[in-house]
């Protein structure tokens, strides 16, 4: 029976005293301070709450964190800092792709991911892999564009 | 607080289940949701649960017997990435959901939440899939058709999993996936749709065809098969008599998500698609 739990968390290792089945989306932004992870719809249909575990693309929301023992869990502040980060920051600011920015972290999250599968997709994989992430001001063109420029302008990270 | 278990092999998790009534959690990407309160608040589980997404033997893709065994906690994209399965199988798993929920959500978990709408389901009774299902000292196959007994209801009892999914390996020259929804990505179907065929000198050798979302469960005919086998062997393919023929069984309702009307009409214009042809879209039934 799980008691605590032990999980790497933006490459720190952390041992939370939680319940099991509580959302890893609530356990980060609750438990461990992280809020640039977000609820949107709490039922993985928006992906604001994107996050990789074990280099795996997945919705927090859906996520217990129970399940999360002994892996290692990367939010949005995990990637600050990194050279991955300052590109597609610097992309998402250049193409306009960032408005209100609720979605953002979601949406740099699946372009992390995607690059570090494919460092030079098109533009349908591109709106493949950002499928699961809603985004209600930049009707996604913008996005798009953004991720385009980062695999350009990162050339060689991923 | 409701007890959560991560057994560390198929044995310990069958044994575990023997005597204690568990909630069994996959990929959790339609019980997280069924489960879901108010935001902040935990999911509302009543029985222990036992996470068993983890499970290496759940995970394997193998070949035996000229069979395919895909494991029951296969991500739809394990079974995507992996090289032993069939392209025309992945063409379905590729269009199901996002990118995120195809990397949690298990081939396991579609077909015991039996949902109407689940996105495998039209292919693996195409396909004429079978489950694998063990308990702590027994192992049986089964064929989906028997497993399935209506909207969210199976047989499989509270000592039981289903391990694995047993699929032939075919090859079908001409072949059809639809699902027809709201949104591309994430949206639950209206109807889906799966027809695999093959042919020879323009007559139907072998021909399956299965709809899901338009009936308590995904329906499939051997006898209209038999059918259309026989008809276009005679070279007298009668669409309208095949679509008069399904339109008995095809029986959806009016939900959120779409009209009874709307299915059944699209339930025709795919099957007449298919077939081959497109003036019998029009057909009145």
């Amino acid at each position: 029976m799980i008691n605590e739990i032990t999980l790497r968390l933006n490459g720190e290792t952390r041992t939370l005293d939680v319940n099991p089945l509580k959302r890893l989306l609530d356990v980060l932004r609750e438990d461990c301070g992280l809020s640039g992870i977000k609820e949107g719809c709490g039922e993985g249909e928006c992906g604001a709450c994107s996050v990789l575990i074990d280099g795996v693309f997945m919705n927090a929301c859906l996520y217990p964190v129970g399940k999360a023992e002994g892996k290692e869990v990367i939010t949005i502040e995990g990637l600050v800092g990194t050279e991955n980060y300052e590109v597609l920051k610097e992309s998402f600011e250049q193409a306009g792709a960032v408005q209100c920015g609720f979605c953002s972290p979601g949406m740099i999250m699946a372009a992390e991911s995607l690059l570090r599968k494919n460092p030079h997709p098109t533009e349908h994989q591109i709106r493949e892999a950002i499928s699961g992430n809603l985004c209600r001001c930049t009707g996604y063109n913008m996005i798009v564009e953004a991720v385009q420029l980062a695999s350009k302008r990162g050339e060689g990270l991923w | 607080m409701v007890i959560t278990y991560r057994p560390k092999s198929l044995m310990e998790a069958l044994e575990a289940i023997e005597f204690i009534d568990y909630t069994v959690f996959a990929g959790g990407t339609d019980l997280m949701v069924k489960r879901k309160q108010l935001a902040g608040l935990l999911p509302s589980f009543d029985k222990p649960v036992m996470f068993i997404s983890d499970l290496a033997e759940l995970k394997q893709v193998t070949i035996k017997d000229g069979f395919l065994y895909i494991g029951a906690a296969c991500t739809f994209a394990d079974i995507i990435e992996n090289s032993l399965i069939p392209e025309i199988y992945k063409e379905v798993f590729m269009q199901i959901a996002s990118p995120a929920i195809r990397n949690s959500a298990t081939i396991g978990g579609n077909i015991c939440n039996s949902s109407p709408a689940a996105d495998s389901l039209p292919l693996l009774y195409a396909l004429d899939a079978a489950l694998v299902i063990e308990n702590s000292c027994r192992r049986a196959e089964l064929p989906i058709s028997d497993f399935i007994t209506g909207p969210g209801r199976n047989i499989l009892n509270s000592s039981e999993l289903v391990t694995a999914v047993k699929l032939p390996i075919q090859s079908f020259e001409k072949t059809c996936y639809k699902k027809v929804s709201s949104r591309r990505s994430n949206a639950l179907s209206k109807i889906s749709f799966v027809a695999l065929a093959n042919i020879e000198n323009d007559v139907y050798k072998d021909i399956r065809i299965a709809f899901g979302s338009v009936a308590p469960t995904v329906i499939r005919s051997l006898d209209i098969e038999e059918d259309i086998i026989t008809m276009s062997s005679q070279h007298a393919l009668d669409i309208n008599q095949i679509a008069r023929d399904y339109a008995t069984l095809i029986k959806p309702i009016d939900d959120q998500r779409s009209t009874a009307f709307y299915r059944k009409e699209v339930c025709n214009r795919l099957l007449a698609d298919f077939l081959g042809n497109y003036a019998a879209a029009s057909l009145q039934l």
